[in-house]
């Protein structure tokens, strides 16, 4: 549904996007990590129409973004960071505007703007005026307003960042119910919104990616396994640490305060013998965990060592 | 088709910021007071205590070509300023917000975005300039007499042209621009070089400042035309929103 071709974007000397590549597939949340400034807003400006890259193509639902720009806007809808209205407009008549735009028949309008309001959150405030809107109740109409047209592809630009818990909860169940429906690339830089709906994960970082994976694969291929064992016993824990360092199994040992954080090459080793070795140590433990592998790992290990997959 | 969706929503923007009623106050006020001032003004001047003897007969009896020459200088001078600084934010203002972002990712093409732009703001110069000329002929059928209905609509018309040019240089000057302020630059730096222009031999004929003289001779029933700069005017308007276009074409938004 995207594909994107050694993609590059030069602004004077600095190369925002540095031949990139990448593609998403039709019906796929593809989560678009990054530290800030790594190129994702440009990336997305360009599959937008809205910016021209400097080298490359990109496709969106099979238009040349830099050929047929003027096809786009049927086929995508787009949510900027801070989505900006019409301050003098209503949601409703924003949403009204759109879909005439769209060429949306009067019936079809109507009960699609009733329904997106209701979606997003808005139904009592779509006769407000958007000029007093906060900008979380900003975000929402944004993502009302990309989707009234039913478009294939959906560019979301840090959708939740501007959002409290309760509406950042309420946008990405949103999300996944789009599921299916349409095409979604979202960039972010929160971890667990992308852990929590995102099927396919690409990380970027100075403007290239450095991995494109489904989300589980990536967990399984990239995050080394964590031990974690808390004492109150902090001589012993420091005393497990020595002895364990010297073992072949144990990749790594860092001790922050009472909790012993201990990364290990060999899984099956660790869960038999580290117990039994904490055990040895006469340690009376308050936790013993094995931590389920976070994107926050992943995504550091792969940014700082920036290495290319 | 889309022209018309984007027109009423600038229109509706016209009306709701209250742009429309600015425009429409400004220019009401002024073709209200131009007769009131033509004739008031040797009233006032024999009024002042101590005038030296034989003056007061030197005042000349104000006329009707008083009051169309003060209609003709007020909308020359705060025509123009209305229409720079009505327009002179048009794209700008957009760009630094956001929304033209927004919007151009639906289908509105570049050209319909300048050109909903530029006619919403010549309906709002057109109403404007529509009730300050009836303002202004209703005063001065009471005050001196009436005027020819069809000659005072050519003024009246061509006063439009002068201002649709200020209005179309300055939606030029808004898409060149990167922020309101250097769009106001922009445009007022466009003011004074045609004012500098117009004012010199020979090439001025061709500018659209000439345009007020063809109106008030048509009016007061000399022979003065002004072809050429009626041909430049529209020129200039459509060169504008063309390189507008052209401008906003290129840019990254």
């Amino acid at each position: 549904m995207i594909q994107i071709k050694d993609l590059t974007k030069q602004y004077g000397a600095v190369r925002a996007i540095d031949n990139l590549n990448m593609t998403v597939e039709p019906g796929s949340i593809f989560g678009f990590l990054g530290p800030n400034g790594s190129g994702k807003t440009t990336t997305l400006r360009i599959l937008t129409g809205l910016a021209k890259p400097t080298a490359g193509s990109a496709h969106v639902a099979g238009v040349n973004v830099s050929q047929d720009a003027h096809n786009l806007p049927a086929h995508i809808g787009y949510l900027p960071e801070e989505p900006t209205f019409y301050s003098c407009m209503t949601p409703r008549e924003s949403l009204e505007y759109i879909g005439r735009l769209h060429g949306l028949p009067s019936s079809e309008r109507i009960a699609r703007i009733k329904e997106l309001l209701m979606l997003v959150g808005l139904t009592e405030a779509g006769k407000r005026r958007i000029g007093g809107f906060s900008r979380g109740m900003r975000q929402r109409l944004g993502l009302a307003t990309a989707l009234v047209h039913r478009p294939q592809v959906l560019l979301l630009d840090e959708p939740v960042s501007a959002l409290d818990p309760a509406g950042r909860k309420a946008v990405l169940e949103l999300i996944e119910q789009l599921s299916g429906q349409c095409t979604i690339l979202m960039s972010t830089h929160i971890l667990a919104d992308v852990e929590r709906v995102c099927n396919v994960v690409g990380i970027i970082s100075r403007g290239r990616i450095i991995v494109q994976s489904p989300r589980e694969e990536l967990l399984n291929s990239y995050v080394q396994p964590i031990f974690e064992l808390d004492s109150a016993d902090i001589p012993a824990i420091q005393r497990l640490a020595e002895l364990l360092k010297k073992q072949t199994w144990i990749a790594s040992v860092n001790i922050e305060g009472q909790t012993a954080r201990i990364a290990v090459n060999n899984v099956a080793q660790a869960r038999a013998e580290l117990l039994a070795a904490a055990m040895a140590q006469h340690i009376v433990l308050r936790r013993y965990e094995e931590m389920r592998p976070s994107l926050e790992d992943v995504f550091l290990k792969l940014v700082e060592t920036g290495s290319v997959q | 088709m889309n022209f018309l969706h984007v027109f009423y929503k600038e229109m509706t923007e016209q009306w709701r910021t209250y742009r429309l009623l600015i425009v429409v106050a400004v220019m009401v006020v002024f073709g209200l007071a131009s007769p009131l001032l033509a004739k008031l003004t040797p009233e006032l001047l024999k009024s002042i205590p101590d005038l030296p003897p034989g003056l007061a007969d030197a005042i000349p009896v104000p006329t009707l070509s008083d009051a169309v020459a003060q209609y003709v200088k007020n909308m020359s001078q705060f025509g123009i300023l209305l229409a720079l600084l009505v327009s002179m934010g048009s794209v700008a203002q957009e760009r630094e917000r956001g929304t033209a972002a927004i919007m151009l990712t639906h289908p509105v093409s570049r050209l319909n975005f300048i050109l909903s732009k530029f006619f919403a703001l010549a309906v709002t110069f057109t109403i404007s300039l529509g009730m300050a000329a009836l303002g202004c002929w209703y005063y001065t059928l009471l005050l001196f007499k009436a005027m020819p209905w069809g000659a005072f609509l050519a003024l009246n018309g061509l006063m439009l042209l002068v201002f649709l040019v200020y209005v179309a240089v300055s939606v030029l000057c808004s898409t060149l621009a990167n922020s309101q302020g250097v769009a106001a630059g922009l445009a007022f730096g466009a003011l004074v070089v045609i004012a500098g222009v117009s004012s010199l031999p020979r090439i001025g004929e061709y500018f659209p400042g000439q345009l007020f003289g063809w109106g008030a001779a048509l009016l007061l029933g000399g022979a003065n035309t002004a072809w050429p700069a009626f041909w430049v005017s529209i020129g200039l308007i459509i060169i504008a929103l063309w390189g507008a276009w052209q401008v906003l074409n290129r840019q990254e938004l």
